[in-house]
């Protein structure tokens, strides 16, 4: 019996618990007392007490099979197996998995068909116990459960208990996922490090992993500098175009657009943001950067058609949405009295702006910026288009560069191999750029979060 | 007019006008809101040095005119003011007058103290700087200093000069709103109902203020108390319903209104 | 305070108004200024989009039409020698009958169809082709064309001995010079079509025999390598659904339940505190950080397949979550507490008042959120880098755990194909397909935004 159908069994046996529990109830309630809940309560309740210990046993139990039968499978094997190295023993797992799954695999050795056949048997062994204890579990439960309906019982509130613990679960999802980008950037960064000291790493000035994984010492230079100043400089070129852009638009916008202006204006920048990060970097591959490098001809400087400018540029484009409307939020919440009051001493609307709107709106909007900054460093299609991909340190923003994404991207691509620097580096790299961007989005969260109080 | 010396007694402003020069003056104004008619046809003298104050039932229309008197609505999208508003005998609805200096000559001070988040001292020095009319630090220092002790709050702020404009109480927010408009030496004062968020102590203080400052200001004042009207104000106008119904001396309104809405009013039978 | 005669207050009062007007002249010019500057930041903004939907547009339109050869094709008997196909007889096993079938189509599969090809064009072209201009002649049509023969000759073998009017691409190089997006006048040595091909080309062209017909290879077609001409996006569009599929059951359900709890039931202590940070941060962390993640659990820890649309979905997944939840929470946050207190004051429990009457009350917000959601991971390519999603597969996946790549995938392939002229069109094509599904999601967003748009 595959998962889906046991899942879809259990569910079946919850519906049927569930009618128990509901003519339970009508046979208590029958014999005057009145019921605490209506009947429904006492039927859900009845299939969540049936299902729920039921499941979870399937998850634990898939959870934890595996690792255990693999380890007795593997003791069960030839010593000289254990001589092997760590990549061989797992090749010689996998080929056995395969066998015992039924399939094909290239001249099986006899302990291998061996220990094949002991895994299906403790796989179809494990299996059928699982059943069997899942068959107990969920009887036990619903006879308990029937049982204990009576009128007095609250099933109401039990139910929603139970429903209100599934949101809790719900809402731990999002912290499970930081706990595992946490835990799985930092383990696999640990192992790469076990290659290349984090010294050599954050402080390499040169980027030069050599991909031949064979040869040994062979394993090439991880010198984050370049790759690090790749991203700050497309970053503060993509922030220069965006912030002036973003920021007077968010002005315009909020406090000189007419009204028919603003309908139209505000969609049309906000598809700017709807815009896929693909679709920039092949604009600027195709558009920007054959303009920019023309552009360079014509006044005599010459300019790569994939450089830190051309992702920059356009990486501004991308952000400019999001600086204006971020920015249209924090300025428009700036009290119409305070602008009244600048207004009343005789104040231009822009030097109301500039020297009370604005000054009120900075912390906001300085936020909005380390924002902005946060999402240029993280961004990767348009760098892995446009910067060109050039490793190396130095300040010419019409030359390729590289940055940590496309690095990333670069070393994780193609065959995935979790045990060469090569690969593993990536995961240093993300660590980084994870940390970077969190340590950016705290300060803005925080100090955008203190903004909104102060106007509230 | 000649000199402005004499302090008013508190209870009963009771002055004989120096002169009976017009300083503002409306005839027909009529403002909507969109398709909504807020004011219907105020005709209005406002004499120079007076305390006129506005009075009615919230929604009559009252801070709506004060806010033409300066051009306020402006910055309301979808307000439309008809009719005439002479300063001086001056149109200011006029396409040749610049808003930004009449607004210079007719200050307004506001129902929310709305101290701007900068220090004291930039706060007042923020419309004689605006206007260039400190053209050094030692002026601007005098002029801050001299509205600050006319608003009665010098004594308070003098040696925290440096701090946000916001670390004040209510009531001294208010006065530094007032210094701030002060600062620019209007000649007319408009106030929207300026003690409407402020404790009794504080409102006094204010009250006192406003008639200080009845001597060299011509000063329109909202409010919906009508004791307040009574205390500061040597005129009083009376509008319901968009309409201007009463004008006259605040102490023959009070006393011996024409009009039987005025005396339904000022006796609490609506409002 | 000061006694001043009339005459002094007077005179002061018009020196200061002089003073005032003197600086007029200048702080308005500076108004004046200022305001066109906020007006070219938002022209600049919407020339951009111009720019860059016009540019795409531009190259991507004439992508749909391809030029495809009309030609009559012969079925002939003496090139397709085939025994009929077989038929099931009375009283035989139906896996007896199928591997007859199967050997019928492997003999197919062993028939020169080029030749049906190469004389039709022969006929068409009306002159003797010798051996040594073979190669031209196959240069012509493009070379998955001879199995899309096989494939309808099998669907339909009673074609055996007749003539049909087919219509069949023709190859890119070819389209690529009837299109003019090579240049003509290049020498030989640097066209990528022989002179000869090129002839029969221009002279086929001009007897209507090659006309531009709409591509409907592009939708129909997955990707290919071998026959560019025929390389379509139905293998991605597979892809991305089944990634959007995934996307929609998991983060919709669990991003709304996590919001729920947040908004109306969590208690307000440090760590709801600490999950809303979190939520707030997920949101802005990079993107490649999910898809380093994916590649960490799912692919090394997990061992779920590479390239699946499981992976990939489950990938967007987490990267959707905090967006909706985000949506969701502010949905919730916009319904007045007065509905709620009403569903309490008639002794509803708190269960009963979320989900009977704040819920329903939120759904539009909750459903805007989710599709621009989606709409994000639709558009989303880095993460799907990194867990093996931008393998080259030839096939339209079948369920998600086949290969695949998406949308945004391909067209990252697409451009870094080395064929430039003729996939800069064709990934401008794909991009357009790829826009066009956004920017209805996201219409459908704002229609439901407008038609459900409630003030309280």
């Amino acid at each position: 019996m595959n998962n889906l159908a046991l899942i879809a069994t259990v569910l079946i046996v919850m519906a049927l618990a569930y009618q128990l529990g509901l003519t339970r109830s009508k046979a208590v309630a029958g014999s005057g007392e009145r019921l605490h809940s209506r009947p429904g309560y006492y039927g859900v309740l009845v299939a969540l007490w049936c299902g729920l210990p039921a499941l979870l046993l399937f998850i634990l139990w898939s959870v934890f099979e595996p690792g255990i039968i693999d380890l007795l499978v593997f003791q069960q094997l030839p010593p000289e197996v254990a001589a092997f190295s760590e990549r061989e023993q797992q090749l010689v797992m996998r080929r056995i998995a395969a066998l015992a799954a039924g399939q094909n695999v290239a001249d099986p050795q006899d302990f291998e068909r061996l220990a094949a056949s002991q895994q299906a048997r403790l796989e179809m062994l494990g299996h059928l116990s699982m059943l069997a204890t899942m068959s107990i579990v969920a009887v036990v439960g619903l006879v308990v459960a029937r049982r204990h309906v009576t009128p007095r019982l609250r099933a109401r509130n039990h139910v929603e208990k139970a429903i209100t613990a599934l949101l809790a679960t719900c809402s731990g999802v999002a912290i499970l996922t930081t706990v595992g980008i946490i835990l799985s950037m930092i383990g696999e960064a640990m192992n790469f490090f076990r290659f290349v000291s984090p010294v050599e790493f954050f402080f390499g000035t040169t980027w030069n992993p050599r991909f031949s994984s064979s040869g040994a010492g062979g394993q090439g230079e991880y010198g984050l500098l370049p790759l690090l100043w790749g991203t700050l400089m497309v970053s503060i070129i993509a922030l220069l175009v965006a912030i002036p852009l973003g920021l007077m638009t968010a002005i315009y916008m909020a406090e000189y657009a007419p009204a028919w202006l603003r309908s139209v204006a505000k969609p049309v920048i906000e598809v700017l943001a709807g815009i896929p990060t693909i679709v920039y970097g092949f604009f600027a591959l195709i558009v920007i950067g054959p303009f920019l490098s023309g552009f360079g001809e014509l006044v005599g400087l010459n300019i790569r058609t994939t450089s830190a400018l051309t992702a920059g540029l356009v990486m501004g484009i991308m952000i400019i949405p999001f600086v204006s409307s971020l920015s249209d939020d924090i300025i428009t919440q700036v009290p119409k009295a305070l602008r009244d009051g600048a207004l009343g001493l005789g104040a231009t609307k822009s030097e109301t702006i500039r020297q009370v709107v604005l000054p009120a709106a900075l912390p906001g909007i300085v936020g909005a910026f380390l924002l902005a900054a946060s999402r240029a460093i993280g961004e990767t299609m348009i760098v892995v288009l446009a910067a060109g991909n050039n490793p190396v340190l130095h300040a010419n923003p019409f030359e390729a560069v590289s940055t940590i994404t496309v690095t990333i991207v670069n070393q994780l691509t193609g065959d995935m191999d979790f045990a060469s620097p090569q690969s593993l580096v990536a995961f240093a790299l993300g660590l980084t750029l994870f940390v970077i961007t969190l340590g950016l989005n705290v300060i803005a969260l925080v100090v955008v979060r203190r903004y909104r109080q102060q106007y509230e | 007019m000649t000199t402005a010396t004499v302090a008013v007694p508190k209870a009963a402003p009771k002055r004989e006008t120096h002169s009976s020069q017009v300083k503002m003056s409306t005839r027909g104004v009529k403002v909507f809101y969109g398709d909504s008619q807020a004011l219907y046809g105020i005709d209005l003298d406002i004499i120079e040095n007076e305390v006129i104050a506005f009075i009615g039932p919230s929604g009559c229309g009252k801070s709506t005119f004060l806010r033409c008197l300066n051009r306020m609505n402006d910055t309301i999208t979808g307000c439309r003011v008809e009719g005439d508003v002479t300063l001086d005998g001056n149109d200011i609805y006029a396409p040749s007058l610049d808003v930004v200096l009449l607004r210079a000559q007719v200050g307004i001070v506001f129902q929310k103290p709305n101290p701007f988040p900068k220090s004291i001292y930039e706060n007042i020095a923020y419309g004689p700087r605006l206007h260039g009319l400190a053209k050094r630090r030692a002026e601007l220092d005098e002029v801050v200093e001299s509205s600050l002790q006319r608003a009665g709050l010098w004594g308070e702020v003098k040696d925290r000069l440096d701090q946000p404009g916001t670390s004040l109480s209510g009531g001294q927010q208010q006065r530094l709103c007032i210094a701030r408009t002060i600062a620019v030496s209007p000649e007319v004062i408009l106030m929207d109902e300026p003690c409407s968020a402020l404790d009794p102590i504080a409102t006094a203080k204010i009250e006192q203020l406003i008639d200080e400052l009845s001597a060299s200001y011509t000063i329109a004042m909202v409010t919906h108390n009508m004791q307040q009207a009574a205390r500061v104000a040597h005129k009083t106008a009376f509008f319901h319903m968009g309409d201007m119904v009463e004008v006259g001396d605040t102490d023959k309104i009070f006393t011996n209104p024409r009009d039987q809405r005025t005396h339904d009013y000022i006796t609490g039978r609506f409002g | 305070m000061t006694t001043l005669t009339i005459e002094a207050r007077e005179v002061r009062r018009r020196e200061r108004l002089e003073t005032i007007e003197k600086s007029l002249d200048r702080r308005h010019a500076k108004e004046r200024r200022f305001r066109r500057m906020g007006l070219a930041a938002v022209t600049t903004g919407m020339v951009l989009v111009v720019i860059l939907f016009s540019s795409i547009l531009m190259r991507g339109l004439p992508a749909f039409w391809q030029a495809t050869f009309y030609l009559d094709i012969h079925f002939d008997p003496e090139v397709v020698q085939v025994e009929a196909r077989p038929v099931q007889e009375a009283g035989e096993r139906a896996a007896d009958f199928r591997d007859r079938d199967l050997a019928w189509q492997s003999q197919v599969g062993l028939v020169n169809w080029q030749q049906l090809i190469d004389d039709a064009l022969e006929a068409e072209l009306g002159e003797e082709i010798e051996a040594r201009q073979t190669r031209d002649l196959r240069a012509l049509v493009t070379s998955g064309e001879r199995r899309a023969l096989r494939d309808r000759f099998i669907d339909d073998p009673s074609l055996l001995g007749e003539t049909k009017r087919l219509k069949l691409l023709a190859s890119a190089n070819v389209d690529v010079w009837i299109k003019g997006n090579i240049d003509r006048d290049l020498p030989d040595a640097q066209q990528q079509l022989s002179a000869q091909t090129r002839e029969w080309a221009d002279a086929l062209h001009e007897r209507g025999v090659i006309r531009n017909a709409f591509s409907t290879a592009l939708f129909l077609n997955p990707d290919s390598r071998s026959s560019l001409a025929s390389a379509g996006l139905a293998g991605a569009f597979m892809g991305s659904l089944f990634m959007m599929l995934i996307v929609i059951v998991l983060s919709v359900p669990i991003g709304v339940a996590s919001a729920v709890y947040l908004e109306e039931f969590a208690p307000k202590n440090r760590l709801t505190d600490l999950i809303e940070i979190n939520i707030n941060n997920l949101a802005a962390v990079p993107s490649i950080v999910f898809g380093l993640l994916g590649a960490a659990i799912f692919i090394g820890y997990l061992r779920l397949p590479l390239s699946a649309p499981l992976v990939g979905g489950l990938v967007l997944t987490l990267m959707t979550l905090p967006t909706i939840i985000i949506a969701t929470r502010a949905s919730l946050r916009s319904i007045p507490p007065s509905i709620r207190q009403a569903a309490l004051g008639i002794g509803a429990s708190r269960i009963q008042t979320v989900f009977h009457h704040v819920l329903p009350l939120a759904l539009p917000g909750i459903l805007t959120g989710s599709i621009l959601g989606v709409a994000q991971a639709l558009g989303e390519t880095a993460p799907l880098l990194l867990i093996g999603m931008n393998a080259f597969v030839s096939n339209v996946p079948g369920s998600p755990l086949d290969q695949a790549t998406a949308l945004p995938v391909q067209i990252y392939l697409w451009q870094g194909n080395e064929l430039r002229n003729f996939f800069e069109a064709r990934t401008s094509a794909a991009i357009i397909v790829l826009l066009a599904l956004m920017l209805s999601l996201n219409a459908l967003a704002i229609w439901l935004r407008k038609k459900f748009e409630t003030r309280w």
